[in-house]
């Protein structure tokens, strides 16, 4: 068949999917005719081998390579059933990719609980530890944060505020960008991560020191104990997702430093997602239980206990009977 | 999924990527300099946006500034993440400048893939400007910073459409003896290109056949365009 008689004959078939393409790139549905869409791009295929092997002229091959490509582009389309899919990631996929990460979990933790503890205890025997971390106004401005005779806790209770929705924007902003950058710098053969966890934890640990020391003990641990449990959970999933990244890179195995790259940091988007969810949830506890005083210290405790037990079992045992059947 | 291989071994940078259905699709992405472009685009349209949200929701006291804080957070982290994955790949700047982003296999892009190659786009702004994803992209033959490495995205310019093709009508003629696939190609290319040549270009390329079509210099091109006419068919 000579390209003019092909061009003729096939002429219809590509403007009726020129159309649809139209439609599709708009963002519009197809409506009855969506069934013939696939079937059509089929064609188009078959037509463009065609073209190629018969060796039709250059400028009706590229016309239909643009057209193979646009309907490539439609048909490929990312799921678009985003609640279904994160619904079913919280019941039972969350925990198990966390559990899958155990490891680089368990070496997250130790780097930033460990930093954490130690720099704590030192802190709490050697007062002026914590001018090398932080300036003289820093610690002021913690110290009036946690006065037990304040109103409110945490950032902005100077304010005297009662308005918590300035605070739970603070949180998810401040939060989830450090979530992010610890997650992202891991990329840099880990040692971003491993700067962020060590920073956040000396700097978490050498706070919670003086504040022990001083006598603020109460106001500080009644206000953490609540959204610690998912606060301090996340920052250490976004390390270990970063160490992650950072152990492709210096350790990929049989695989190119590329590939293992890849498949690392895609099973890594699992993990950055719970983070998200996790800090979003801290960011609310905080801002709308933490801070408030009217609750006695014991009645603090006992919910923050129970958010971490939560927390544990929902790691320890979400997800597991499909597992088993 | 084979990995998208270089078109031909020239200085191409297209990229021939085969589908499920056995066809090559040929993408062609985009350099450096047209995706700064693009993002320069994108951030002062972001930063425009965030100067009119601080503007009108700091009027409205601390809710406002919390809720403004939640946007300013959302147009930092996800303001291209949402764009790509709800407007088929493209931000607004990367649609100005005909960009678009999808998979190394040239399916669009997911929410996983933009998430992780908008995330860890705060390696390659270190140290400062893009330092590390210009390196990465010049070092790579598919223009990928580290994030689309990471991710295996890739940011290809949506192709155009090529002009439509005018051919003056012409008696064919078959040619005096086959010609193989490549040479019908390129009689065929001659033939639909004779409005962009110069009949002084056009004499001097067919000229070129004239001692194997057996005919004079100045016959040569209105013997190869029948000959194209021939190949062409009629319909």
């Amino acid at each position: 068949m000579k390209q003019a008689q092909f061009e003729t004959r096939h002429q219809a078939d590509w403007q009726a999917l020129a159309g649809q393409l139209k439609l599709l790139e708009q963002g519009r549905p197809l409506g009855a005719q969506a069934g013939e869409f696939a079937a059509a791009y089929r064609r188009l295929c078959q037509q463009l081998a065609l073209a190629q092997g018969r060796a039709y002229s250059t400028s009706l091959v590229e016309r239909l390579q643009l057209l193979t490509l646009r309907a490539h582009q439609q048909l490929y389309r990312p799921r678009q059933n985003l609640g279904p899919r994160l619904l079913g990631f919280l019941i039972h996929g969350f925990p198990r990719q966390v559990r899958a990460a155990r490891r680089s979990i368990l070496l997250a933790s130790l780097l930033f609980y460990g930093s954490l503890l130690g720099m704590g205890l030192l802190v709490y025997l050697f007062p002026d530890l914590i001018y090398s971390l932080l300036s003289p106004q820093q610690v002021a401005r913690m110290e009036l944060m946690y006065d037990p005779d304040a109103s409110r806790l945490g950032h902005f209770s100077e304010r005297g505020s009662s308005d918590d929705w300035l605070m739970f924007g603070f949180y998810i902003m401040n939060n989830i960008g450090i979530a992010f950058k610890t997650f992202a710098s891991g990329l840099l053969l880990g040692l971003g991560s491993l700067f962020f966890l060590l920073f956040n934890g000396l700097n978490i640990g050498a706070v919670a020191g003086h504040l022990l020391r001083i006598g603020y003990d109460q106001t500080f641990l009644s206000f953490v104990v609540g959204h610690g449990a998912f606060e301090l959970t996340a920052i250490t999933f976004a390390g270990a997702a970063g160490l992650q990244l950072g152990g492709a890179l210096l350790a990929p195995g049989p695989r190119s430093r590329r590939a293992a790259l890849r498949e690392t940091a895609r099973g890594c988007v699992g993990l950055v997602c719970g983070v998200i969810g996790l800090l979003l949830v801290a960011a609310f506890i905080e801002a709308y239980w933490s801070s408030v005083t009217q609750f006695s210290a014991t009645v603090k405790y006992l919910v923050g206990a129970m958010l971490w037990l939560l927390v544990g079992a929902y790691f320890l045992l979400g997800g597991r009977q499909r597992q088993a059947a | 999924m084979p990995p998208a291989t270089p078109a031909t071994s020239l200085l191409d940078t297209r990229l021939r990527v085969e589908t499920p259905e056995g066809v090559d699709l040929l993408l062609s992405p985009a350099s450096a300099l047209t995706r700064a472009r693009a993002f320069a685009v994108d951030l002062a349209l972001r930063a425009a946006l965030s100067l009119a949200l601080l503007g009108v929701l700091g009027r409205l006291g601390e809710l406002g500034i919390g809720l403004g804080l939640i946007l300013l957070f959302l147009l930092n982290w996800w303001y291209m993440v949402l764009f790509e994955v709800l407007n088929q790949g493209r931000s607004p700047g990367k649609q100005l400048f005909g960009l678009r982003v999808v998979h190394e296999d040239g399916t669009p892009v997911g929410w996983g893939a933009a998430l992780l190659r908008n995330l860890l786009r705060f390696v390659d702004m270190l140290p400062l400007g893009y330092c590390c994803g210009l390196l990465a992209s010049l070092a790579n033959p598919r223009f990928q910073r580290l994030g689309d490495l990471a991710a295996g995205t890739l940011v290809i310019h949506q192709p155009r459409a090529p002009a439509a093709v005018q051919l003056e009508p012409m008696t064919p003629l078959p040619a005096p003896f086959a010609l193989s696939a490549a040479e019908q190609r390129a009689v065929l290319a001659y033939g639909e290109r004779q409005r962009q040549l110069s009949p002084a270009r056009r004499e001097e390329l067919a000229g070129l056949l004239a001692p194997l079509l057996g005919v004079t210099a100045e016959q040569a091109p209105l013997r190869l365009q029948q000959i194209a006419a021939d190949l062409r068919g009629t319909p």
